[in-house]
């Protein structure tokens, strides 16, 4: 059986008197697109650079392609995008890409590759009069120039305008069409969401949630609206379908969910707006829509800031 | 006419991974690095600019007094000598130092480039801006009316051996001080040795204490070894051969033990 293109298991990474990462276990398929959705500081860098060979792990295993991330042959079969830097300030863009691919038996063309991430005009400007996104998508198309079987992505689309965003997140999907494996880093919840085959969520150094997105998220709509706190939900129940679901969290907060495969419809809207005009209750913020990833995510993680 | 790197071309991003062949690999490296030293600006003023206005400026003012011996034919093994340095050391030092702080270095090291090959360009840029450096010189001595004598490959030698003396030394910098305090250190360094090394001014200028000491730099043994060969046509200078030895295995090993590569 084919290994997959990377398998974490119980990774620790201490610094000092800092856990970074701990006992983080984790798998991306091949040829898939894996998203590690984390906030700042839950240790996304720490265990991908670790994946990547830079730095050791203080416990734990990892298999790169089924491989030490330390083994040589890796360097040509895995393509590396820093968070920022790694490039000579005074090389120019297009220099920068022909060097890296000559490193390689049989690279795209740099110049298309450069076409394609909208750097054409930018080829002989230094790379440090380079805008930030422009940096960004160099970084990003010398991760890819010499056709790895899999590109480690750390926050590829920090910092960019949509336009590139957009580009960055074009260029993911094709790689993952053709066969290319993809594992990256992230806090932006729309490019998980949009991007990802499966999402980690990772938080304080572990997995705190994976799945698809779309399990995380739940198939299903909810129906939203905030009211004064303490209604008598089990009254509600009764006029609903059965089979629905009715919660108050937070507290004034209320979520309804229909039943099973039917879901939110007009039926289940007509019954809870005509249950809070009896009771005299007028439903503010009323809203039908699906749990976003950020609710996911924010439910996880917790709301304070860090 | 037909282009296959045009704008329209599809990109086929099917996983094709395979490195380069070795010699591939280093020779873009080693091309990348020479350009980057000969299209900065500080760099040529130390490599190239500040040896030749030495050589003229000296053997043109009579400021030194050496007996009978030519300016010109004091002063161009020593200038050569300041070049191997300004460029195996300071150099190399300052490049390899801001390579680190940029993350540079690091990655290189995600690429099919290995740590080995790397150096090795490293070195074969040196090599080929010191042979830049020499035939500048060469052609101004000459111009200047040197006449060299003496066993050429003998002078390679020094300059090989003098290379890697001061490759090890701006590595060893490089590799463990942060890159301003290499910056900093790597020109103090180079003003100490142009000015103590025997480089200009000769050796028997210091007082007697002081000679001996100044006689194991590194950068006193290249000039004086290169000015025993090709001033005073000496077979083979022992005494500076064995000195540039020892700084170049003492130094490279100790670069390889500390360097740092983040």
């Amino acid at each position: 059986m084919e290994s997959p293109a990377l398998e974490v298991v119980d990774l620790v990474k201490r610094y000092s008197r800092v856990t970074a990462v701990d006992g983080l276990t984790l798998a991306a398929g091949r040829g898939a697109v894996t998203a590690i959705l984390g906030p700042n500081g839950a240790g996304k860098t720490s265990a991908i650079e670790i994946c990547e060979g830079f730095r050791r792990a203080d416990g734990g295993t990892v298999r790169v392609l089924g491989l030490e991330p330390s083994r040589p042959e890796l360097r040509a079969r895995v393509g590396v995008m820093l968070q920022a830097g790694g490039v000579p300030p005074a090389m120019r863009a297009g220099e920068w890409l022909r060097l890296v691919s000559r490193f390689s038996a049989s690279p795209l063309p740099p110049q298309a590759l450069l076409d394609r991430l909208g750097l054409t005009r930018q080829a002989r400007t230094p790379y440090r009069r380079l805008s930030g996104g422009e940096q960004q998508r160099l970084s990003l198309a010398a991760a890819v120039v010499g056709r790895p079987e899999l590109v480690f992505l750390d926050e590829p689309t920090a910092g960019l305008d949509p336009q590139a965003r957009h580009a960055c997140w074009q260029l993911v999907r094709d790689l993952r069409a053709a066969g290319v494996s993809v594992v990256l880093t992230t806090h932006h919840m729309e490019e998980a969401e949009r991007l990802a085959d499966r999402v980690v969520i990772i938080d304080r150094g572990r997995v705190v949630a994976e799945d698809t997105p779309a399990a995380l998220t739940g198939a299903e709509r909810q129906l939203r609206f905030r009211a004064r706190p303490g209604l008598n939900l089990d009254e509600l129940l009764n006029a609903l379908p059965g089979g629905s679901a009715a919660k108050e969290s937070p507290s004034g907060h209320y979520i309804i969910e229909g039943p099973a495969r039917v879901g939110v419809g007009p039926e289940l809207l007509a019954t809870v707006t005509a249950w809070c005009a009896a009771e005299g209750v007028t439903a503010d913020d009323l809203s039908i829509e699906r749990r976003t990833l950020e609710d996911v995510f924010l439910e996880l993680t917790g709301r304070e800031l860090r | 006419m037909t282009t296959t790197d045009g704008p329209g071309a599809t990109l086929d991003l099917t996983p094709a991974p395979g490195a380069a062949p070795m010699w591939r690999m280093v020779a873009a490296q080693a091309g990348a690095e020479v350009k980057a030293t000969l299209r900065n600006g500080e760099q040529l003023l130390l490599t190239l600019i500040i040896p030749v206005l030495l050589l003229t400026g000296f053997s043109a003012a009579p400021l030194l007094d050496l007996g009978t011996t030519r300016r010109v034919d004091f002063l161009t093994p020593g200038v050569l000598a300041l070049a191997v340095m300004s460029t195996a050391f300071t150099g190399q030092a300052i490049a390899t130092g801001f390579e680190r702080r940029y993350g540079v270095l690091k990655r290189l090291g995600a690429t099919p480039l290995s740590r080995g090959g790397l150096m090795l360009a490293k070195t074969l840029a040196v090599l080929v801006v010191e042979a830049v450096q020499v035939v500048v010189i060469v052609a101004v001595a000459f111009a200047l009316g040197w006449q060299p004598r003496g066993f050429l490959p003998t002078a390679i030698l020094l300059i090989v051996l003098g290379t890697a003396a001061f490759s090890g030394l701006g590595l060893l910098m490089a590799g463990t001080l942060r890159a301003e305090a290499t910056l900093a250190g790597a020109n103090l360094v180079y003003l100490i040795l142009l000015a103590c090394g025997g480089v200009v001014f000769p050796l028997t200028d210091f007082p007697g204490g002081v000679q001996p000491a100044l006689e194991l730099l590194p950068i006193s043994a290249l000039a004086g070894g290169l000015r025993a060969v090709l001033a005073d046509g000496a077979a083979l200078p022992t005494v500076s051969v064995a000195v540039l030895a020892c700084w170049a295995a003492a130094s490279l090993a100790l670069a390889a033990r500390t360097f740092r590569w983040e």
